[in-house]
């Protein structure tokens, strides 16, 4: 592979990463959002479609999806809050990359309760209570 | 951005002008000045990016952790929460912030790796067909609800 050109700031560091990683999670949630709209319309059809259509979500494999899309949606909306900030605050550029570590410290510490809180009723389902 | 300098080869080079001269807000021979779209969108997905952080992560929580988390949803926890206008507001406004916000990030990665014309115009009607679709779709759902289906 060839190698980055001397003095680059940008290409293949935080910035960039922090950037690919937004892109990707704002697609996805795009896409989310168009089935989820659908999903959610099926209260208008029937009870028992809808449902049947959200017993799909309390499935163990579903359930762990929707893990992987808490965790999107934290990610897009923390590193969301550090383009406004690099926008608007006059240090904002300067701390960019402070604020990126800042923000993947409360992504683990944000995510790690939600999802032991979500896959806690999928566990119990799959191995038995632990009590 | 491909299309800026978009001068055809026979009529010579775009002309340079001088650093740090004033932005050129018309095309050289064209009378009307360049619309602020891009500005407003710019300034929309920040305050919309905003908004959508409560909205979206209240959202999270309350369907995913409060409670049963998932395992509690369905229609008639819907009908409950549909009971209150609050709850009504919160999902139309989450449903259009977040349906504008997306379909303008995503007109943006449309026109970053979408290079052919054509390419780029159908994918484009292709995304705003189904955000007005998902928009109308959602916003009737919330207002025609009806709890005694
Ligand atoms: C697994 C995660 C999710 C679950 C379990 C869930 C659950 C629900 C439920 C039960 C409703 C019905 C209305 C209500 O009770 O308030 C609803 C509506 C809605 N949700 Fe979610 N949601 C999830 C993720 C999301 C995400 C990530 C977004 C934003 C991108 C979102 C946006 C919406 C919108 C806009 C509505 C209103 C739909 C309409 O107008 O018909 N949801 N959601
Ligand atoms: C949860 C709160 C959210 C925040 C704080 C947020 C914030 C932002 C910000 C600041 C941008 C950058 C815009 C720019 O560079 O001009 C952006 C881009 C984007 N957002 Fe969000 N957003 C949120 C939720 C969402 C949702 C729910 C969706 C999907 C429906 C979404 C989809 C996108 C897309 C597709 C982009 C374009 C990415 C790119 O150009 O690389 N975002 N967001």
């Amino acid at each position: 592979m060839p190698k980055a050109p001397a003095g680059t700031l940008y290409r293949g560091r935080e910035g960039m990463w922090s950037w690919v990683a937004h892109r990707i999670t704002g697609v996805l949630l795009f896409f989310f959002l168009f089935a989820h709209v659908l999903d959610t319309a099926l209260v208008r059809v029937s009870p028992s479609s809808y449902n049947e259509v959200i017993e799909v979500y309390k499935s163990p494999i579903v359930n762990l999806l929707e893990v992987g899309l808490v965790a999107a949606v934290l990610f897009h909306a923390l590193n969301g809050i550090r383009i406004i900030l690099i926008d608007f605050w006059e240090s904002g550029p300067k701390y960019q990359k402070q604020m990126l570590y800042i923000e993947l410290v409360l992504f683990v510490v944000l995510l790690v309760p939600a999802a032991y809180r979500m896959l806690l009723h999928t566990a119990e389902t799959l191995f038995g209570s632990a009590a | 951005m491909a299309t800026t300098a978009a001068a055809p080869a026979d009529r010579g080079a775009p002309e340079l002008v001088a650093p740090r001269s004033p932005q050129q807000r018309t095309k050289p021979g064209a009378a009307k000045v360049r619309s602020n779209f891009e500005l407003y969108a710019w300034v929309f997905m920040r305050i919309s990016g905003l908004l959508l952080f409560f909205l979206v992560l209240g959202h999270l929580f309350i369907m995913n952790i409060l409670d049963g988390g998932v395992q509690r949803v369905n229609f008639g926890f819907v009908a409950g929460r549909w009971a209150s206008p609050f709850w009504r507001m919160w999902d139309l406004v989450m449903l259009l912030l977040a349906e504008l916000h997306g379909t303008n990030g995503l007109r943006t990665v449309i026109n970053d790796y979408a290079e052919r014309a054509q390419t780029r115009f159908w994918l484009k009607m292709l995304l705003y067909t189904s955000a007005f679709l998902v928009v109308t779709l959602g916003t009737l759902v919330i207002f025609t609800f009806d709890p005694d289906l």
